[in-house]
């Protein structure tokens, strides 16, 4: 009950999660837990070709057999119209939307979905799918993103104009996009440097790997209202993309989230739920559906794949005169891929005169990409870290020394345009070589390697209620799915503001019918941003609770002050009085003027910018290609921690996925266009064997824009470990990796051939 | 005068490749116009998707900002999360 | 279909029923006997979610046919915590932030329990190598390995 060296109680503490014995009991409700009396089951039919023209759906066999209660195609779905529109804080195309979750005329891959069916039993719905007839014409596809812009490429769509070039081509073609962000004088730039690396990087599609895969259940009642559970990073996203995509009112559909298993950008987006709930409209029976480890990854997520090309010029004394990248992004499907994102975080780290970026956003036959943490920022910076390490090794110079000579620092001109406020990269430079894992000695066969990230963290519409119970406890409302621990952060920023125990806070995460309005989990933005909302209503409930003791006491509110959960006078002046606890004040709130709650939704704006700064050490068996990490330091700013275990947690995680990413995760396509490994097996995410301790240091430099001075945490760590393993494989072998991931056959050839 | 920053994209489509401009405005609704009258199109572009940072800070939704004289304004993509 | 008349014991208590000849374990588990703690990642054995302890051996329940588990003594994170004492293990999940999301944490949990029963006082590496069956994507192993080691420690304290 003491309060820290800041004067803050619970903030930056480690209390034991809410949520937490739920979770340890196997008594949490997560998507595919859920049931309704009546439940039936939903299936869906997918190409088996990765690109096709549907000449016709043949539907009558399966409808008529026993059990089977609706059958579902495209022609069961409006057709929207295509419309790049601004939906809450994203910018979508309906019409895309609906064609990935359900083909129309096209399938344009592997896996997606052409059919539905609502049975009585998984076994009669998998019958009803065989019964299907589907015509297809099988059509050329591509998978490659660079031969997808080729001229002569496979074309998706013939009403594809790539959208940022002047003018507007005539032709369709596969790119969907170009955006090219420039400041200063490239050529002047490379006159000025020294020294020159320019590389070209490949990186593969990754799945998100969530260990959950995508459930719903759907329930349409007969006068149309509508009810969605399933497991997402937003409720509210769930119930405005649903209600486009079938034509209804949003005020007629309610979506409640389950626990969350994982999602890390990739349900921020739906698949089954207006599936499902097309099929209810149909029969009015609930129906559930729960995509099998295949369909996860034959149909969700996955990142882009990419190709890199990166070009940066320095002086002899390390100063970086120049960049230039051109980033090709696969957006799957459909347009969409990160490009904007991956080109404004391709440089920022540094402080740069003269940069230029240019991006393409290029439609291909595979599932249509879903945010992956930093979506967009890990695939550039890889290319652009691992020039940097080249650079730094022509020059002689220590790979941290030489960023810390050209880091980007308060005042600097972010490569993307922005001035930065305070960002903490430089510290998370000094602390990297100060640590001991940087002097450590290392053996044979063995390198040590460095890299840096970038994410802006993004702010946004938020709603938070916390309500004081009868006893005085408070219950505390969020519209924002818990991923990886806000329930925890959010219940001690309200614990901290009221000044009273984080068990008396008692947090929920509510359905899109009992709270405001909130945008989703994702960007890092709900301790920073539902986390301000959650602040703002507690100070209100402080307001509150002075007014309420004041009429007490019957003297003015601003004379009572509201301290370690009581509320006192605020002086001799005021009165003596003695404190009223909160549960005082609860007890007699129906005599002050009713219940006591505070309600806040905001636009939380003013996210702060975050870097992080890995050391990776590798051991490379030169026998077999194989690269084993032994050992990882990864430091963040986080701004602050508001439970430094969750934040430890967060980078601890990002930077093995990073490291998945880097040696095991690709996506794998047989000469049809067919995913041949979708499932955990040959999808080899990394296991615990595969990976020593990670040691999370967080450095704190407060964002000024929040409170606590909270950053956001989640996405940064994804960006440093490709890159950082990559530079040690380099130091280990003297070879340069350019194209992920560097699975031990690759490696092996590239030894064989040239180490 | 504030000073408006355009990526080179944009300016290639919209301003004949300028990408600063100077433009008097004090909301950031009267900078949009503003910049539609001198180059048709652009203002209508930079309302899609598009996020705007005043003076450092990123606003993801802007529309009701106020614009002080010398303030530097970057327009840019907007920015998701995973 | 033909349905098989299966008896077992699931965490103590004696259950019966019948079980169609291609459910899995899991299947029964989840839907016959609504313990919806063991999880389903993937249906192939490669996740680990849905591991239990069969007759003292550490299984995925999805690759255990029901009807197999005829006879069988089933334990599963429902019956892990005593009453309202929980588990060492659990505590020490729960104290050392060893989950982020949860939806792996029964089947770790399981699974470490498994391990302890078996080696009192294991290395990192064997904690590691034992639990490599199961998949985390949220913690990237560092705090559950951890907590399972801190938990040996503690149990041999009080075992002392």
């Amino acid at each position: 009950m003491t309060t820290n060296g800041n004067g803050l109680r619970w903030v930056g503490k480690r209390p034991v999660r809410p949520d937490g014995v739920d979770k340890v009991t196997g008594r949490a409700q997560f998507g595919a837990d859920f049931t309704l009396p009546g439940m039936i089951v939903g299936k869906v039919l997918r190409s088996p070709h990765a690109h096709a023209n549907i000449r016709s759906i043949k539907t009558e066999k399966a409808q008529a057999l026993p059990g089977v209660k609706a059958v579902i195609t495209a022609a069961d779905f409006p057709e929207l119209p295509s419309e790049i529109e601004q939906a809450g804080e994203v910018v979508l195309n309906f019409r895309d939307m609906s064609r990935n979750v359900m083909a129309r005329q096209k399938a344009l891959y592997d896996g997606h979905a052409v059919a539905a069916v609502a049975a009585t039993s998984i076994e009669i719905a998998e019958r009803a799918l065989d019964l299907i007839e589907v015509d297809y014409e099988v059509l050329p596809h591509v998978i490659d993103v660079v031969e997808a812009m080729e001229a002569d490429a496979p074309l998706l769509h013939d009403d594809l104009y790539t959208m940022g070039v002047e003018p507007t081509p005539d032709k369709p073609s596969n790119v969907a996009k170009r955006v090219e962000f420039s400041i200063g004088d490239l050529n002047a730039g490379f006159e000025m440097a020294e020294v020159v690396v320019e590389r070209e990087f490949t990186t593969k599609p990754v799945h998100q790997g969530y260990i959950e895969p995508h459930a719903a259940v759907a329930s349409a009642s007969e006068d149309g209202l509508c009810h969605i559970w399933c497991t997402t990073q937003g409720q509210f996203m769930v119930r405005y993309y649903v209600s486009r995509l079938l034509g209804l009112e949003v005020s007629k559909l309610r979506v409640t989230p389950s626990e969350i298993g994982g999602g890390f950008g990739g349900k921020t987006v739906v698949y089954l739920e207006p599936v499902a709930l097309a099929l209810s409209m149909k029969c009015h029976r609930p129906v559930k559906m729960v995509m099998s480890r295949e369909e996860v990854f034959r149909a969700s997520g996955p990142t882009s794949g990419a190709h890199v090309w990166v070009k940066m010029g320095a002086t002899k004394d390390g100063r970086i005169t120049a960049g230039e990248a051109v980033l090709k992004y696969q957006a799957g499907a459909v347009p969409g891929a990160p490009i904007g994102p991956g080109c404004m975080c391709a440089f920022a780290p540094y402080d740069l005169d003269n940069v230029k970026v240019v991006g393409f956003d290029v439609v291909t036959n595979r599932p249509k990409v879903a945010a992956y943490r930093a979506p967009g920022a890990p695939i550039s910076e890889f290319g652009v870290e691992s020039v940097v390490d080249e650079l730094a090794k022509k020059l002689g110079m220590d790979a941290i020394a030489f960023r810390e000579k050209n880091a980007a620092r308060e005042g600097t001109h972010a490569a993307y345009g922005p001035t930065f406020g305070e960002i903490g990269y430089t510290e998370t430079l000094r602390v990297a070589k100060e640590h001991p894992h940087y002097q450590a000695p290392l053996g044979p066969n063995q390198g040590r390697g460095v890299a840096s990230g970038f994410w802006f963290n993004i702010g946004g519409a938020s709603t938070a209620a916390l309500n004081v119970n009868e006893d005085g406890t408070t219950t505390l409302i969020s519209g924002c799915p818990d991923i990886g621990g806000s329930r925890a952060s959010l219940s001690m920023m309200a614990a901290e503001v009221l000044g009273i125990d984080v068990e008396q806070v008692r947090p929920t995460i509510a359905d899109t019918g009992s709270i405001g309005y909130s945008f989703l989990t994702g960007g890092s933005r709900v301790t920073f941003a539902t986390g301000m909302a959650v602040i703002e209503a507690a100070n209100d409930v402080v307001r509150q609770l002075r007014e309420r003791a004041a009429k007490i006491w019957e003297i003015d509110v601003e004379a009572v002050v509201w301290e370690n959960g009581e509320a006192k006078p605020s002086g001799s002046n005021a009165g003596d009085f003695e404190p009223l606890s909160l549960s005082s004040i609860a007890a007699t709130a129906g005599k002050t003027g009713g219940p006591i709650t505070g309600h806040v939704s905001l636009n939380a704006q003013g996210a702060g910018p975050a870097f992080g700064t890995h050391i990776c050490d590798v051991e490379v068996d030169r026998e077999t290609g194989r690269v084993t990490v032994l050992r990882y330091t990864a430091i963040q700013d986080a701004g602050k921690a508001i439970h430094p275990s969750y934040v430890e947690g967060q980078i601890q995680g990002g930077a093995v996925q990073g490291i998945g990413w880097a040696l095991n995760e690709e996506y794998i396509y047989d000469e049809d266009g067919r995913l041949e490994n979708p499932g955990f097996l040959d999808y080899r995410i990394p296991v615990a064997s595969d990976v020593p301790m990670i040691d999370a240091v967080i450095v704190e430099v407060p964002n000024p824009k929040h409170p606590y001075g909270v950053r956001g945490v989640g996405e940064v760590p994804i960006c440093p470990p490709m890159s950082a393993v990559a530079n040690a494989v380099a130091n280990a072998t003297g070879l340069r990796m350019a194209d992920l991931p560097i699975s031990p056959p690759k490696l092996l050839a590239a030894i064989t051939n040239g180490g | 005068m504030a000073k408006v920053l355009l990526t080179s994209g944009v300016s290639q489509q919209f301003t004949d490749g300028q990408t600063e401009i100077d433009i008097q405005a004090t909301t950031y609704r009267q900078l949009l116009r503003e910049l539609d009258k001198l180059y048709p199109g652009l203002g209508r572009e930079l309302s899609i998707d598009t996020a705007v940072a005043i003076d450092g800070e990123i606003y993801q939704e802007p529309y009701l900002e106020s614009i002080s004289a010398g303030s530097e304004i970057y327009f840019l993509p907007r920015i998701g999360g995973g | 279909m033909v349905k098989t008349h299966v008896n077992m014991t699931v965490n103590g208590e004696a259950v019966e029923f019948l079980c169609e000849t291609k459910a899995t374990l899991l299947d029964v588990l989840r839907d016959e006997l609504d313990l919806t703690g063991s999880k389903e990642g993937c249906s192939s054995g490669d996740c680990g979610a849905c591991s239990v302890i069969l007759d003292d051996r550490l299984v995925c329940a999805c690759l255990v046919l029901g009807a197999e588990a005829d006879g069988g003594n089933v334990e599963t994170i429902e019956g892990m915590a005593d009453a309202d004492q929980l588990h060492p293990l659990q505590q020490k999940f729960l104290e050392e932030a060893a989950l982020q999301c949860g939806i792996c944490t029964p089947g770790f949990l399981v699974a470490a329990k498994a391990l302890l029963e078996r080696n009192s006082n294991p290395t990192e590496t064997e904690v590691r190598y034992w639990l490599a069956g199961n998949l985390c994507r949220c913690t990237g192993y560092d705090k559950i390995v951890r907590a399972v080691m801190d938990t040996a420690e503690e149990m041999k304290g009080v075992s002392k």
